[in-house]
């Protein structure tokens, strides 16, 4: 193919590839790029002056800052281990089960599994505080049902909790997502390969293990990697749930939110571009990480197979 | 399939499981939403029994109709929606296949470029984002939300198409180029519908985030002829913070268009994630 000598130019690579690149590189590059620039300088008497790593140097070392930056890290990561060990592994086994064949009502179960995940983090931060209230109760009398009332505590509104309530109710929300890429990942493979297998005498759960699941393994990559991303950009549903103050006490900041107060500043901090500059580099790399191991430990391990 | 996969208990576990989950999942919406037509008194005494006529109540949505133009909003969520996913599968699908098709200079290299938005939210460029939309007189308009949203979909987009048609047969399209066919024609007539579940899980993805961003249209897009949808719910919620039937029934019109439209399409969307896996 390369050795056909003088090839004329490819002008259909230009066109397919020309209008995706110019809108995500105007909208998206460039700005992000501006941003990355600013954690490098500080303003200065109305002047932004080059600083070179200095924000950085306040982020990790000045204890009005790094205090914060390390509480909203390491609650970040709880966020992601609970959506991991959580979403994931539900999403897999609703979508195994959905996917075994001729189940009735399996449209409707995919149908109402989903419903979550299309509403907005206004209403499911919403609803969920409402549900959790103790001055509504419904939490409380659910609990009573199966005689776990003592259990109850505003879960919310404690220090020690709130962060897992709001990582389960975003689990709760999100399950969707595993489950469909997973149920079309599992619809996808012949079903010579699974006849071959029962003719091997392979079913059941051994199936799934032996046959079914290294199949779908790409997917559980590209999910996996596509929770680390949402996690570490994750916002919303904090903001709606807590505030941007991420109450109680901070107890549920994540570096979303602690980005937001730094950037646009709350209550009587001034916002500091800047600062929040820094911390978005910080979430860049973090996440910039992530995908690195992912593209290069597991990606290129991983086996592809094509029917 | 054979029988040989398949026993009573096994599918009635799988029920049970199943079942168990699609109540947990749609548990909270039918509480709000049921909640929403009681009474105070019905609310707070009884929150788990739908309304009876003693307890049934309009009080919340008489204080919020009239206060708020959530046909207006919708219209709104609706165009920049859709006009969004169009760019987005549009233009993704065509990076997608000149990157999964053609080996060229900067292969790979253009791919980790539009990979890169994968990673880093758009949000990060938020302060640079709006200068330039104020700088193109974009501000309070759909356009500029359209804009944004493309942008932030493409990457998702490039990255799941390309995968889907690195599986689109070699032989398939070799054989349309020794028919004659141009390499637009090959894209769109050959390739384009072979991956159509594939887009039709992009245009989930991609649909999802953009009618649920409370972030741009807050900031570029505030005025109240260009407000979505998420946006005067957030606002609307936050009037009523006391007022339980208020916030109830605000939730509900918040959530039930967005249910009705699912419920319409979510055969079809389903159906078109599965439809070229079931063979």
């Amino acid at each position: 193919m390369a050795a056909a000598p003088k090839r004329p130019f490819r002008w259909h690579i230009v066109v397919f590839l020309a209008p995706a690149l110019l809108v995500y590189t105007a909208i998206m590059i460039l700005p992000l790029a501006g941003t990355l620039q600013l954690s490098l300088f500080r303003n200065i008497d109305q002047a932004q002056v080059f600083v070179g790593l200095e924000n950085f140097r306040r982020l990790f070392g000045d204890p009005n800052w790094s205090v914060n930056f390390w509480n909203a890290l390491r609650n970040n990561v709880w966020f992601f281990i609970i959506h991991m060990l959580v979403q994931n592994p539900i999403g897999v086994l609703l979508a195994a089960l959905l996917s075994s064949p001729r189940l009735r009502f399996s449209a409707f179960y995919r149908t109402a599994i989903f419903v979550p995940t299309i509403l907005s983090f206004v209403i499911v931060g919403f609803a969920w505080k409402l549900i959790l209230s103790p001055l509504w109760g419904v939490a409380p009398n659910l609990m009573d049902l199966v005689g776990l009332k003592s259990l109850f505590t505003p879960w919310l509104g404690k220090e020690q909790y709130a962060l897992t309530a709001l990582s389960l109710i975003s689990v709760w929300q999100f399950v969707g997502i595993p489950m469909m890429l997973i149920y079309a990942a599992l619809l996808s493979i012949p079903d010579e390969v699974i006849e071959a297998a029962e003719c091997d005498g392979i079913t059941g759960m051994s199936q799934f293990w032996k046959i079914k699941l290294p199949l779908i393994l790409p997917s559980i990559g590209i999910i996996s990697i596509l929770t680390f991303v949402g996690n570490f950009n994750a916002f919303d549903l904090i903001y709606t749930a807590q505030g941007a103050l991420a109450g109680p006490n901070y107890s549920t900041d994540i570096l979303g939110t602690f980005l937001y107060r730094a950037f646009f500043g709350f209550q009587l901090q001034v916002g500091d571009p800047n600062m929040g500059a820094a911390i978005a580099t910080m979430m860049f790399l973090i996440i910039l990480g992530g995908v690195c191991v992912y593209l290069f430990l597991v990606q290129t391990r991983l086996r592809r197979y094509q029917f | 399939m054979s029988t040989a996969t398949r026993s009573l208990p096994r599918t009635i576990g799988a029920h049970a499981i199943l079942l168990t989950y699609t109540a947990i999942a749609l548990f909270p919406v039918i509480l709000v939403i049921m909640n929403s037509f009681k009474s105070r008194a019905g609310i707070f005494g009884a929150p788990l029994t739908p309304p009876t006529p003693k307890t049934f109540d309009l009080i919340g949505y008489t204080t919020v109709i009239g206060q708020g133009d959530f046909i207006h909003y919708f219209q709104n969520s609706l165009v920049v929606t859709v006009a969004s996913l169009f760019f987005v599968l549009l233009f993704g699908a065509m990076a997608a296949f000149a990157l999964s098709e053609y080996r060229f200079r900067g292969n790979s290299l253009m791919g980790l470029y539009l990979a890169l938005g994968i990673m880093i939210p758009i949000r990060l460029g938020t302060v640079a984002i709006l200068q330039l939309m104020v700088a193109s007189g974009l501000v309070n308009t759909l356009t500029a939300l359209i804009l944004v949203y493309t942008a932030q979909g493409l990457p998702l987009a490039v990255f799941i198409l390309s995968e889907f048609m690195k599986q689109v047969s070699d032989d398939l399209k070799n054989a349309g180029r020794i028919d004659g066919l141009s390499e637009y024609t090959i894209f769109f007539r050959l390739v384009l519908p072979l991956v159509r579940p594939s887009m039709a899980t992009v245009a989930v993805f991609t649909m999802i985030p953009i009618w649920n961003d409370l972030w741009f249209p807050l900031i570029l897009a505030p005025s109240e002829e260009t407000k979505t949808v998420t946006l005067g719910a957030q606002l609307f919620i936050g009037q009523f913070v006391t007022n339980w039937n208020a916030i109830l029934a605000a939730l509900s019109l918040a959530i039930m268009p967005v249910l009705t439209l699912y419920v319409i399409f979510s055969r079809q969307l389903i159906r078109g994630i599965t439809s070229g896996a079931v063979k």
